[in-house]
Formats: structure tokens, C-alpha cells, sequence
């Protein structure tokens, strides 16, 4: 093939061919990286919070006067939502997963003070509690409604009895976390408590906390003068049953508040949001760095064409065939790109390495960078057809003019 | 000869359309893209209070888990205790001082047929108002023998105001919390600090609080607590004064020390304190007391998140392709030219002259770009807004800073690209060109 004059011919004008490679070069380094970003985010949201996402949705009510009886509000709410047509369960709890807001304590595996044990996140909930999140419990037992206690804002002490995720019993006992069941463990250093039962999977409230799945559920109701419900409905009933249940509960009692009532969905769209929003960017980044690295290909190949349209004219009129003409510009763009993905690929891996440390971000999948080679190659070969299109058809007669 | 060289530079730039738009497309979207990120990074790092920045000082003590305790590596808690807020607001040593928190409470309107609704509040004392200095439209914060005699007073918000009074004059006129009723003492005029730096443990951009009260009368009755409480010892006993007792930390604490003097000299009240902090049995850990002005304290806590810079070194990178992208534009363009250069050096045009005009010409480009990319940057910061909300409203406005820088940077910008295409241009020798016409 006429790669030696190709290369030649590139070599008398080397610094356009530098150009474009080193752009290529640095197109490739932020796409991968950028994609790289996204995938980790998207693993991220992935994540499943452990409980029936789809059907559940969660409202405030916060009482303010003098004579609230929350006790009572409590209770009575939760057997006319509990009745409710629709509604498969429901309970009251001090937060739910993603919402942002919630407890956590320390547990330790032997009491005294000094001793290092895993931060868990705290869920109090009643009997009802596994029935509304969907929880699948997959050892031990549920609470039955006589360990349900009434906790106060102010109460330090723990109940005796708590049901932990499968992650929490791992965090506990490293070697042997099938041994959990029915094991004491120590919160605020001293307080035994029992492990009656674990439970498959859930996550905390907050997303980005690095033990989002250490979770307990503690058998208590709060007296927090504010509170949540957590509602599950059958498929299909929660958008209907949402203002429903906001209506019921604001008419039922007027000494209270309803409010922030949100479905699990919205609570996860505004969890990730940051997340979310950060993946459309780069999306979009791409997107444009792409349109702007090949419109720079075209405006430079179509310029080079016009400069050579003489020699063009010569070529055909010396017998080059169209083809051959198109073929020796995309050599030439094929040359310069691979050039430019090679640049490329090291700059994308030292890239990655000045972002892992400076914001721990994770490594790049290695299949990222051969694709990403590649389709940058095609992107090329794609912005400078054009123009090598129009080189072809310039007719061999113009070899024969001056200018 | 500027206004010459303008006029030959614009000649050249509708000489090939194409060419140029393309070179005008490149830097806009590269000025866009990153000044729409460098926007939200410069609000981000903004200073909210930059006339006495320097003066304000967030207290840290060091009063946490010893056994959390290791030599290389140990920061004091981002909050302080109660006991330890209430000792330093009594010793009163700093100039002035404000420890404070926040609570959600349930505002009842009078009204026939309003429905209550909750509110935010800061939980403070009388020095807040003139050391964070806030505006008011009506009256004042309140004094301090409303912290000491536990007067149930409240500032209000230009919002509630609005909400709750139509936006007229309620000061001395009462408004119901929790079923206890306050007096007004005075309302605010519109106050957003970017970042809330007085309060950034629960979100450095969120709003500010809707109305002010005494941080003891939120004591007094046990209003519940918005922010983190952090604790690592169980409080002894039970109830609430076993809690205030306890060594959590939920409270902000800030000194306003006018000079480095009187900096020396609360550090030293600090070390004292804990010194006999430690006599009684608390502060376990080396003295490691912290006093941080607001940017020191912006800068601890993190404030500009990761993610805002990741999408600067990108979008920085994104410019530098489109630069790239225009270096090469304009060597093919002004070595398009050869022959009217070639010409012009016959004619007697020194380097120099053909240095300055190729500059003029890429400047012009580069304004070109720089108008463009503000309109982008104008629609990327809209575009911001809408993905991520509300809660960012306050960090994607432009101001006059941010239109010139984005100007200037798209013409340096272009002049850099410039560079070598026009040092290119400047070599091409005189006549060479001339003899095939």
C-alpha cells in the first residue's frame, strides 16, 4: 500500500498531524476517566436498599400542642392505616433508608469501655416491622408486639433484643458471622443485648457511607414528638392511596403536622441526585468533547484537501483511481489517530492515577481503554470520510492549471 | 494601525467562513464548558463575610474518645459539649462569642382556616445579629438579658415574615412556636451567606434558618435538635440533663477575636480550660484546642465538594482540546495565506508588524469565542440548575467577575493558540510565495 509516501508526505508538514493526534490524545484521556466516574456512580445507585422499594412511601407527622397525646396519636394511627384498604402494613420508625437522617451507635462483641466494635445504623420499628419494609429474615425471629418498647428522646438505654443485617453480623464476627444468632453484644459499652434474628440485607439512611449495610432493627416505638410512618401497599395502590393516607392522617388530628410525604422512589431520585446529575454532565461532556475532536478533524482534512487540490488533480490525472484517493486520506487520518490512541491510552492511566489520588476515586476498567481506542479510531475514520469524499471527486483536469 | 489590523483581521475571518466559525465554535464550547464549572466552583469557594473573615473563629476543643486516639492522626470534633459552650459563652473572653444550634419547630399562623406549618431555627444568643452581621428591615436582634432571663423573643426571616405578616412591621407582635408564644424583636432583610458557613455540619449550601431564638430558651424546654449529635461516651444517667451533662457535641461555637492578640490570648484561655478541664477528669486526650477563621474553617470542612473539582480538572482539559482543536485551525488558516503574507513582507511589512496583526487576528477570534461562551455558559449553569434542583439556586449566578474572567480567558485563550500559527506566518519569507502568480 502507499504508506511509505502517506507517512512521507505527513512527515513535510508534521505539526497539523501533531495537533490532531494530541487532541485525540486528550479527548481519550477525559472520556475514559469520565466513564470510568459514571460507571462507579451507576454502580453505586444500584445498590438495592434491601427493602420493597416500589410500594412503599414514607410521611412526617410532628405534633405541637400542648395537649398532644403522642402516644395515643401513635397507636390510633397506625390501626386506621393498618385497616386501610390497600394497605398491606404499616409502622411508625425514627427514619428510612436514603432519607439522610438517622441514628447510629457503636456494638462490641465484649462489654467494657475501650472496646473497638462497628458503627451500625438504627432502625426502630414494632412487630410489624419486616412485614411493611419487605425485609427477608433469614435466621432467628421476629419481634413479637410484647418486646416493643416506648422510647423517649432522652432514654439512653437499648432494648434487650435487636434483629441485625447479615453485613452487621460480618462486621461483629469476622471469622464466624453464621455463629451471630443469639450471641450478646454491648452497646454504649456495657448494655447486653441479645441477637434474635438477621436478616437478609437492608441499607442505612445515609448513601454514602461506608457501611451502608451495617444496619440494627431495635424493637421500640419513639416518643420523639415527631415521627415517621412507613407505609407498603399492594402493586399498583401507592400512588392513589398517598393522598389518601396524607388527607386521613391531617383530619384525624389536628394538634399535629403532616408533612415531607414521599415515596421510596422520590426519596432515592433525591438520595442520588447529586449522583445522577453528575452522570448526565459527563454524559454530555463526552458528547461534546466528541463533536468538537471531529469537527477539528473535518475542518483540518477539508483544509488539507483544498491545499492539495492540485496535486490531487495530478494523481488522478496520472491514473489514481477515486478510491485510491479517499483510501490515502484515511490512511493518513488512520495514522494520526493511532498515534494519537496510543498518546491517548497513557494519558488516561496517568490521568486516573492523579485522580485516584487526589479523590479516591476507583481505577478504570482495563477494557475501557482498547474500546475506547477503537471507537475514537472509527470516529476518525467517520469526520474525515467527508472530506476525503471530496478530494475524490476532484477531476484529474485541474492538474492542468496553474492555479 | 490597531484599528488597520482590526479591519484586515476581520477581512481574514469572513475570508473563510467555515474555517472560522468552526474556530469561534471550538473555544466557545471549551469556554463554556469550563467557566460554567469554574462558575460553580468560585461561588462554592466564595467568602461569605470578606470584611472581617479574618476575625471570626470557629472553636474546636478536643475533648473526644481517647481510646479513638492515635498520634499522627487525631482532629477534634467539628462541635462542642454543652458544658463546654456554656463555660466559654460565661467566661465571656473573646470579644464577642456565640454558640449555637439548630431546631425544627411548628409555627401556628392566627389566622382563621391557616394551617400550621414547621420551621427552621437557629438557637442563639444576642451576639449572633451584629458579629455575623445581618440585616434587618425592622428592628433588631435582641439583648443579652433576653439569653440571661430567658425571654421568649424571636427574630424572623424576610420569608415568614412575608409568610405570616403580609411583610409588614410585626416587630412587637407575638408569634406562636410550639404552642408558646414569642415576641418579636426584629425582621430580616434577605440573607443567603454562600456557603452558610456559620453552620457547616448540616450542608454548606442549604438555607438558612427561617427564624432566630435564644439558644437557652431552646434549652429550657427541650426543643428537639435538627443537627448531629455526636457522642462516644453514654451519658450518665438518664433525661435531659443527664445529656446536657453528657459529652456529646451538637453545639457550634464561634469567637470574634478582632486581632492576633487577642487570638493569642483566647488560645491561651482555651489551653487553660482545658488544662482544668482535664483536673476534673474530662479532656482525655492531649490539649489539641483549634481556633480556624472562616475560610480555614471552609477549607477544614470540605466545603467545595470533590465532585466540583473532578468536573473543573475535566472541564479545564475540555479547554484545552478545543485550544488544541483552534492551534490547528489557525496554522491551516494563516498558512492558507502564505501568498497575501509573502506579498505584504515584499512590500516592506516587518515581522513585527506581521507578528502583531496575526495576534489582533486571533484575539478577535477569541472575543468572538468569549461572547459565545458565555452565552453557553450561561445555558450550562441554567442546565445545572435544573439537574440538581432548588438547593443549588444559590451557586449558579454570574456575576461581573465571572463575565470578564470568561472574556479573558477565551482571548488569552486564543492568543496562546495563536502563538505558534502566527510565529509560523512570520517565517514565511517575502516574495517566496509570489512567483507562481
Amino acid at each position: 500500500m502507499e504508506f511509505g509516501p502517506i507517512w512521507r508526505a505527513m512527515m513535510r508538514n508534521k505539526t497539523g498531524a501533531i495537533l490532531i493526534a494530541l487532541q485525540i490524545a486528550v479527548t481519550m484521556a477525559i472520556m475514559v476517566n469520565a466513564i470510568s466516574i459514571m460507571q462507579e456512580r451507576g454502580r453505586l445507585m444500584s445498590r438495592p436498599t434491601g427493602i420493597d422499594e416500589h410500594n412503599i412511601f414514607s410521611i412526617a407527622s410532628i405534633g405541637f400542642a400542648e395537649n398532644f397525646n403522642e402516644r395515643v396519636t401513635i397507636e390510633e394511627d397506625l390501626a386506621v392505616l393498618r385497616a386501610l384498604p390497600g394497605v398491606v402494613n404499616a409502622i411508625q420508625s425514627n427514619s428510612v433508608p436514603l432519607s439522610g437522617g438517622g441514628w447510629n451507635t457503636g456494638l462490641q462483641t465484649e462489654p467494657g469501655e475501650g472496646i473497638d466494635g462497628p458503627s451500625v445504623a438504627v432502625y426502630m420499628v414494632d412487630e410489624h416491622g419486616l412485614d411493611t419494609l419487605g425485609l427477608n429474615l433469614i435466621a432467628g425471629e421476629n419481634f413479637s408486639a410484647t418486646d416493643i418498647g416506648w422510647r423517649e428522646l432522652s432514654d439512653n438505654d437499648w432494648p434487650d433484643k435487636i434483629i441485625i443485617t447479615r453485613a452487621t453480623a460480618q462486621a461483629l464476627y469476622p471469622d464466624d458471622p453464621d455463629s451471630a444468632l443469639g450471641n450478646t453484644v454491648y452497646a454504649g459499652d456495657d448494655e447486653a443485648i441479645t441477637i434474635t434474628g438477621i436478616i437478609e440485607q437492608m441499607q442505612a439512611p445515609w448513601n454514602g457511607w461506608d457501611g451502608v449495610e451495617r444496619v440494627m432493627l431495635a424493637p421500640s416505638h419513639t416518643l420523639f414528638k415527631g415521627t415517621r410512618y412507613i407505609i407498603r401497599t399492594e402493586p399498583g395502590m401507592r400512588d392513589s392511596l398517598m393522598p389518601q393516607v396524607e388527607e386521613l392522617l391531617a383530619e384525624r388530628n389536628k394538634d399535629r403536622i403532616i408533612r415531607s410525604m414521599r415515596s421510596m422512589d422520590e426519596i432515592r431520585e433525591r438520595s442520588y441526585r447529586g449522583d445522577a446529575s453528575m452522570i448526565k454532565i459527563l454524559t454530555f461532556t463526552i458528547v461534546l468533547l466528541i463533536a468538537v475532536t471531529s469537527l477539528g478533524i473535518v475542518g483540518l482534512a477539508s483544509f488539507s484537501v483544498n491545499r492539495r487540490t492540485k496535486q490531487i488533480g495530478t494523481r488522478r490525472a496520472l491514473g489514481a483511481s477515486k478510491v485510491a484517493i479517499v483510501r490515502y486520506f484515511m490512511t493518513e487520518n488512520f495514522i494520526i489517530s493511532l498515534v494519537g490512541v496510543l498518546i491517548g491510552a497513557a494519558l488516561t492511566v496517568g490521568l486516573n492515577i492523579v485522580m485516584i489520588e487526589a479523590f479516591s476515586l476507583t481505577r478504570i476498567a482495563w477494557y475501557l481503554v482498547p474500546v475506547a481506542m477503537l471507537m475514537l479510531l472509527l470516529v476518525g475514520q467517520a469526520a474525515v470520510f467527508g472530506p476525503a469524499k471530496r478530494a475524490s471527486s476532484v477531476p484529474p483536469a485541474v492538474a492542468t492549471r496553474t492555479v | 494601525m490597531f484599528s488597520y489590523y482590526l479591519k484586515l483581521g476581520w477581512l481574514s475571518i469572513r475570508r473563510n467562513p467555515f474555517l472560522s466559525a468552526l474556530m469561534i465554535a471550538a473555544i466557545a464550547v471549551g469556554i463554556g464548558a469550563s467557566m460554567t464549572i469554574i462558575t460553580v466552583n468560585y461561588v462554592m469557594s466564595g467568602n461569605p463575610i470578606p470584611q472581617k473573615s479574618d476575625q471570626l473563629f470557629y472553636v474546636q476543643l478536643d475533648g473526644w474518645d481517647p481510646n479513638k486516639y492515635d498520634e499522627d492522626d487525631f482532629e477534634a470534633p467539628d462541635q462542642v459539649t454543652y458544658l463546654d459552650a456554656m463555660a466559654l459563652m460565661k467566661a465571656d473572653k473573646a470579644y464577642r462569642q456565640v454558640a449555637s444550634n439548630r431546631s425544627g419547630l411548628v409555627l401556628e399562623p392566627q389566622g382563621e382556616g391557616e394551617r400550621p406549618f414547621s420551621v427552621s431555627t437557629r438557637n442563639t444568643w444576642a451576639d449572633f445579629f451584629p458579629m455575623f452581621e445581618l440585616p434587618f428591615i425592622y428592628g433588631s436582634g435582641w439583648d443579652d438579658s433576653a439569653d440571661d432571663n430567658l425571654e421568649k423573643v424571636v427574630v424572623l426571616g424576610k420569608e415568614i415574615n412575608e409568610r405570616v405578616f403580609g411583610g409588614e412591621n410585626s416587630v412587637g407582635r407575638s408569634v406562636r412556636l410550639n404552642g408558646m408564644d414569642f415576641q418579636i424583636v426584629g425582621v430580616m432583610d434577605e440573607y443567603l451567606p454562600v456557603p452558610r458557613f456559620y453552620d457547616v455540619t448540616t450542608g454548606a449550601f442549604d438555607e438558612p434558618a427561617d427564624i432566630f431564638i435564644p439558644f437557652n430558651i431552646a434549652v429550657e424546654y427541650e426543643f428537639s435538635r435538627n443537627g448531629n449529635t455526636s457522642c462516644w461516651k453514654k451519658p450518665d444517667g438518664e433525661g435531659y440533663e443527664a445529656f446536657l451533662n453528657s459529652e456529646c457535641v451538637w453545639i457550634q461555637f464561634w469567637a470574634e477575636l478582632r486581632s492576633d492578640e487577642e487570638k493569642q490570648d483566647y488560645m491561651a484561655f482555651l489551653n487553660a480550660y482545658a488544662e482544668q478541664q482535664k483536673e476534673l477528669g474530662r479532656f482525655p486526650r492531649p490539649i489539641n484546642n483549634q481556633l480556624s477563621d472562616v475560610m480555614e474553617w471552609m477549607e477544614n470542612q470540605e466545603v467545595v465538594e470533590d465532585d466540583a473539582r473532578v468536573m473543573l480538572g475535566l472541564s479545564l482539559l475540555f479547554l484545552v482540546v478545543c485550544l488544541l482543536n483552534t492551534v490547528g485551525l489557525l496554522l491551516a488558516k494563516f498558512l492558507g495565506k502564505s501568498a497575501d503574507i509573502s506579498l505584504r513582507r515584499a512590500l516592506g511589512a516587518s515581522r513585527s508588524n506581521l507578528f502583531i496583526q496575526h495576534m489582533i487576528e486571533s484575539g478577535l477570534i477569541g472575543l468572538g469565542g468569549g461572547i459565545f461562551g458565555l452565552v453557553l455558559t450561561w445555558l450550562g449553569l441554567r442546565g445545572i440548575e435544573m439537574l440538581f434542583g432548588d438547593f443549588i439556586e444559590n451557586l449558579v449566578g454570574l456575576d461581573w467577575v465571572m463575565v470578564l474572567t470568561a472574556i479573558g480567558l477565551a482571548i488569552v485563550s486564543a492568543l496562546l493558540a495563536g502563538l505558534y500559527p502566527t510565529w509560523r506566518a512570520c517565517r514565511i519569507a517575502p516574495a517566496s510565495q509570489l512567483k507562481i502568480q
